[in-house]
This record gives structure tokens, C-alpha cells and sequence, in this order.
């Protein structure tokens, strides 16, 4: 057993984890230290799933594991948990008529933990909505995400409402899902589509400048 | 003197011998009955690995039959003369090998929405009009229920998960374990019989169960005269893998995948379970339809679900079973692969011989054929996207491809990969003339 929260996170001992937190907090270190190695942690977490060590199983566990720490740290963080300034920020939303949502909410989860300001909108979302959002939370980067094959119009009119209300020089536009390929990508209008979660990382990274 | 037991290969062959004569078909005429067994047979060789006169071709339909005729999604469900035109007009048109039935295209709307089903959202409720069924995932059975239904899944189904999928239903919560009756003591199981909420819900249901007999006995009719026109049907039964019952529509994706870390011994018990639940209601069907093909879609044991180790661990063991108990049945488990099954080709090559098809999705054909090659049937891939984005030449070249790498010794189906909906006519045509025309061996 070792005293490293971050080794511990990314081991995903979970046990070990909440008393190494309960342990920190009660014996009075600052809360946001130990917030801070909770992300050290699950980045880690991210690393290992990028190299397929991990998969679903310790990915949503981990997303648990993350929800009752923040749970406990949450109520020390005195003046409120100061959000540090992400990468940037991820408008991610499946399209209208598909209620999917287990594709768009790992690939959520896994931007989160990269450091993005993820702000997922759900499932079913009218282009006119995800305007909406658009031009309120200005996100260098909208992922839309569809499962079903008829979601491919869906996918289409909402990209060309988008580009209708001129905000296509602001935004960059991915896709993904099931039925969605270079082909697909081409005949929706989007900027590019991944197969899976990471290529989203690596998208979003690329089109926000860092590495 | 004890009867000789039947071998699995007997079985089978029984089986088959019935389903390609077509036992029990009216036909309509000489000519029909000899196109039917013509492809009947057709699928049969490809099942024994054997080579065909060319390559079957077998569209993997969802409601692709009502975009062709023009109708809309949501009436498949409601309107029966529409269903009946719509699945018509889809095989005639295109004289596939094969088609799926009218079970998987209409289900009944008016029943879904009087028992309050709220597992799904279907077209025109809760999905556009034009959008295929779509379920509707959430936690139905919280982790401290497993005891629940490792104890008795009877029960858990009945008092439990009924009353949470369907709001009409809800009231079966209230009703006794029936293994609470106990001799003179079967006077409190009663009891809840007598309230109006639990006699609401024995009315709901003698009135769609005569909704639903009726909606069987006229998909009977309109699958029966297409077959009788010479087209057979590739669903007998339905199964699912014991991993998916759980995760699907009970735990949930999020939920099963905590389990798998968390309570790894009560998810395996739950699914030893259920697994001859499932076997035995799979059998029952494909024998009560003479036909020998399970549909088995296969969700959550994909590639990019988990590893290696957890499919071995978790999603392999219950599948397998249920595999080979049908096909110890004469049957032939048709696993529908949804997503990749690229890192569990060696895994899933352990199955009986000669005995099922693999339809695979986004699987690597040339892969899958070298694993499975000398064990099963593969079926695929030509992908949903693609029939909707390519042209009909695009189309050929692709399913040229298909057959030059694959096809070679037989043991191939020829289709698309994932269900289609709203695929373009000249695609689909496309992939069936390609068959026709160039898949003879």
C-alpha cells in the first residue's frame, strides 16, 4: 500500500483512495492540493486507456470513483472550487432523433479528464439548440455524435444550420458514432470524425493548439 | 430398447432437411417452391462451408422495406395493410435470398403504448416518425437487486422489472412472491388480486394479449405468403448473450461496466442464471417456426468495451453456452456482431462446426475468414454509410472486393453490416446484383 493518491487513482484502488483522501483532509492539507492530485490521477487513468490497458469497466469506475471524492473534497473547498482555465471548450451533443448517449458521454468524460471544459447538452438536440449553445458558451470545438444510420441527415441539416448562422469560422466540427466514416464526414460537411474517444482528444488538441 | 440419442450433426441435418424442402410452406406454385429451395439450399451449403452455386445474398433489413415503399417508420407499427406492402414491395423487388420477417419491423405501436412501455422510444413516439426504434438506457435494477434475481429471476422479472419498463404494469410490485404459497396459506398470495390497481393490470393484458395474437397471426400471414412465394426466412428465434441481458436493459452500460470491478462474482452468478432461460426459450420458438436460424445481436463485448481478459472473463462464457446448447438442438445461432470483434476472432473460433454464422459489422472480413475459416459461416460487411453515401457503382466495387477475398471455398453470406433503414434503393440493388452476377463459384 503506498501513500500516493495519484499512483492509487491510477491504480484505481478504490478503497485505498478514499481513505488516503479522508486521511489528507482530516489531518488538515489544503483541499486543493489534494483536487489537484484527484486530476493527476485520473489523467492517468486517461493514458492507460489511450494505451488500452484500460477499458470500459475501469474508465466508468473511475468516472465513480472521481464522483464520491469530489463529494468529499467539494464541502472544504472554501471560496468554491476555482475551475482552472482548461484547454479549451468542447460543445458535445447528439444529434436530433438519436438518444444514444454512451458514445457522446465517454468521449466527454475523456476530454474532462484532458483538461478540456467539456459541456455535454445530451441527446436529442435540434440544430437550432446546439446554435443556441454555440453562441452562448462560444466552444472552440462542437462534437456531434450519432448511432443511427438515419442520423446522418439529422447530422447534415445541423452542420448546414450552423454554417446558415455564420458561425462556422468560430467553431471546428467533428463527428462520430457508429455508422460515421471519412464518407460520412465528407457528405455532412464536418471538419473530421474519430473512431473513438482518443482520436476526440487528439482532434480537439490539434484544433486549440496544444499537443 | 433406449432410443439411439441423436448427434448434434443428425440434428441439424433433420432440421435443415425440413426447412430447405419447406415443410409446412403453402406454396403458391411449382416454380415458387423451386426458388425457394434453391435459396434455402443456397444458405444451407454456405452453413456446412460448403460452395454454393454463387454467394448468398442476404440484406440485413430494419426498416429499409417502408423507406423503399414509401411509407413511413411509424405506421410499420401501426398500420398492418402499410406492413404488408411495405415488406412485399422490399422482397419482390429486390429477390433477395433470404429476408428477416415482419416480427423485427412492426412490432405492435398500440400495445407498446397501453401497457406504457417505456424501454423503448419508437417511431412517432419519443422518435421522429422516420427513425428506427431506439431503447431507451437507464439503471432498471439497482446493484443491490442481483440477490434479487440470482435467487429467483422469475420473480424479479414479475415484481420488479415489468412494473419499471412499463408504467401500466406497475402495480405487479404489489403481488406476492408465488412461492409464498404454502398449502392452506394460499390466501395471502390472493390478496393483492382483489385491489383495482392489480385488476387494472390483468385487463390491460388479456386486451393486448389479443391484440398481440391478432398482430402474430397477421404477420404470420404476410411472412407466410412471401415465403410461399419462393423466399425463405433467416429468423427462427432470438436469443441474446447472458452479459447483454444484464447490461443492455437492466444495469445499463455505466452499471454493468462498474460491476465487472466491483461485484465480479454476483454479475457471473446472475448471468449462470439466466442462461438456460434463454436457451430454452430460443429453442422453444425456432421449433414452434421450423426453422433452424437464432438471431443473436451482440452489443457490449465488443472491442472497444473491454479487454481481451474481461470478454474471456465475462462476456465469453455465457455466449459460448448458449451457442452450443442450440446447436446441440440442431439449431444454428445467427450472431449479429455489432461494432468490431478484431481482438476476439481466436476467442470465438471455439464454437461447434459447421453450426453458425457470423455477421459481422465493422470486423476485418479477411481476418475474420482466416480465424473462422473451416468453422463458421461469416456474413458481411458492407457498411450501412456506405449504401447511403456511395453510388451503386461505388457499391459493386466494394462488394467485388467482398467476394475476391472471402468468398473463395463458400462458407459466405454476403450482406451489409449493420441494420439498415434508410439505405438507397440502387445500393441495396446494387449489392444483390453483385451476388447475382458475379459471386458464382
Amino acid at each position: 500500500m503506498s501513500d500516493d493518491l495519484v499512483q492509487e487513482i491510477s491504480d484505481l484502488n478504490e478503497d485505498r483512495i478514499m481513505s488516503l483522501v479522508e486521511e489528507k483532509i482530516e489531518k488538515g492539507q489544503d483541499p486543493k492540493r489534494v483536487l489537484d492530485e484527484c486530476r493527476k490521477g485520473i489523467t492517468k487513468v486517461g493514458e492507460r486507456y489511450e494505451q488500452k490497458e484500460y477499458f470500459l469497466p475501469e474508465l466508468m469506475l473511475a468516472g465513480e470513483v472521481l464522483d464520491d471524492v469530489m463529494a468529499l473534497i467539494k464541502p472544504e473547498l472554501k471560496g468554491g472550487d476555482s475551475e482552472e482555465e482548461g484547454l479549451g471548450k468542447v460543445l458535445i451533443a447528439t444529434v436530433q432523433g438519436d438518444i444514444h448517449d454512451i458514445g457522446s458521454g465517454i468521449v466527454s468524460f475523456v476530454l474532462e479528464i484532458n483538461g478540456f471544459d467539456v459541456h455535454n447538452i445530451g441527446v436529442d438536440v435540434p440544430p437550432e439548440e446546439i446554435v443556441d449553445n454555440i453562441k452562448e458558451l462560444k466552444p472552440e470545438v462542437v462534437g456531434l455524435s450519432a448511432f443511427l444510420t438515419t442520423a446522418i441527415d439529422d447530422l447534415k441539416e445541423t452542420i448546414e444550420v450552423i454554417d446558415g448562422e455564420g458561425l462556422r469560422e468560430d467553431v471546428r466540427i467533428m463527428i462520430g458514432g457508429a455508422p460515421i466514416n471519412q464518407e460520412v464526414t465528407e457528405h455532412v460537411g464536418a471538419d473530421d470524425w474519430g473512431e473513438d474517444a482518443m482520436e476526440a482528444v487528439r482532434l480537439a488538441k490539434k484544433w486549440v493548439g496544444v499537443n | 430398447m433406449a432410443e439411439k440419442v441423436k448427434s448434434r450433426e443428425e440434428k441439424r441435418t433433420e432440421m435443415f432437411k425440413d426447412w430447405v424442402s419447406g415443410e409446412g410452406v403453402q406454396f403458391k406454385d411449382d416454380q415458387a417452391k423451386e426458388a425457394y429451395q434453391k435459396r434455402a439450399g443456397r444458405i444451407w451449403d454456405a452453413v456446412e462451408l460448403k460452395e454454393p452455386d454463387r454467394v448468398p445474398v442476404i440484406p440485413m433489413t430494419n426498416f429499409f422495406p417502408a423507406f423503399h415503399a414509401g411509407h413511413t417508420c411509424e405506421s410499420m407499427m401501426y398500420d398492418f395493410d402499410k406492413l404488408e406492402d411495405a415488406m412485399k414491395s422490399y422482397v419482390f423487388d429486390f429477390e433477395p435470398d433470404a429476408f428477416m420477417g415482419s416480427m423485427l419491423v412492426g412490432p405492435p405501436g398500440d400495445v407498446f403504448e397501453q401497457i406504457g412501455f417505456k424501454l423503448y422510444n419508437w417511431p412517432g413516439h419519443g422518435a421522429p416518425e422516420n427513425t428506427s426504434y431506439q431503447a431507451v438506457e437507464k439503471e432498471y435494477m439497482k446493484p443491490e437487486e442481483y440477490d434479487h434475481l440470482i435467487n429467483d429471476p422469475s420473480d424479479f422479472w414479475l415484481r420488479k422489472y415489468l412494473p419499471r419498463i412499463a408504467s401500466e404494469l406497475e402495480p405487479l410490485e404489489d403481488l406476492l412472491p408465488v412461492t409464498n404459497v404454502l398449502e392452506l396459506f394460499i390466501f395471502p398470495y390472493l390478496m393483492p388480486f382483489g385491489t383495482p390497481e392489480v385488476q387494472s393490470v390483468l385487463n390491460t393484458l388479456m386486451e393486448v394479449g389479443e391484440k398481440t395474437l391478432a398482430w402474430q397471426q397477421r404477420i404470420g400471414e404476410i411472412d407466410g405468403q412471401i415465403i410461399g412465394s419462393g423466399y425463405p426466412i433467416l429468423l427462427g428465434g432470438f436469443a441474446k448473450a447472458p452479459f447483454d441481458v444484464i447490461a443492455d436493459t437492466k444495469r445499463g452500460t455505466s452499471g454493468v461496466m462498474v460491476d465487472i470491478m466491483r461485484r465480479p462474482d454476483k454479475l457471473k452468478k446472475a448471468m449462470e442464471q439466466i442462461t438456460p432461460t434463454l436457451i430454452q426459450s430460443a429453442v422453444g420458438q425456432a421449433k414452434m417456426n421450423n426453422n433452424p436460424f437464432v438471431f443473436i445481436p451482440l452489443h457490449k463485448g465488443a472491442d472497444s468495451f473491454m479487454s481481451r481478459d474481461q470478454f474471456r472473463e465475462f462476456y465469453w462464457p455465457g455466449l459460448q453456452t448458449v451457442i452450443t446448447s442450440l446447436t446441440e438442438e440442431g439449431l444454428v445461432p445467427v450472431m449479429f456482431v455489432e461494432g468490431s470483434y478484431n481482438e476476439r476472432l481466436d476467442i470465438i473460433k471455439d464454437v461447434p462446426e459447421r453450426s453458425t454464422i457470423w455477421m459481422f459489422d465493422a470486423t476485418d472480413m479477411e481476418d475474420a475468414r482466416e480465424e473462422l475459416g473451416g468453422t463458421a459461416c461469416i456474413q458481411g460487411n458492407v457498411s450501412s454509410s456506405l449504401l447511403i453515401t456511395k453510388t451503386a457503382e461505388g457499391t459493386k466495387n466494394y462488394c467485388k472486393e467482398l467476394i475476391d477475398n472471402v468468398a473463395p471455398g463458400g462458407g459466405y453470406i454476403l450482406s451489409n453490416g449493420a441494420a439498415i433503414d434508410n439505405a438507397e434503393d440502387e445500393n441495396v440493388q446494387a449489392m444483390i446484383e453483385t451476388a447475382k452476377e458475379y459471386g458464382g463459384y
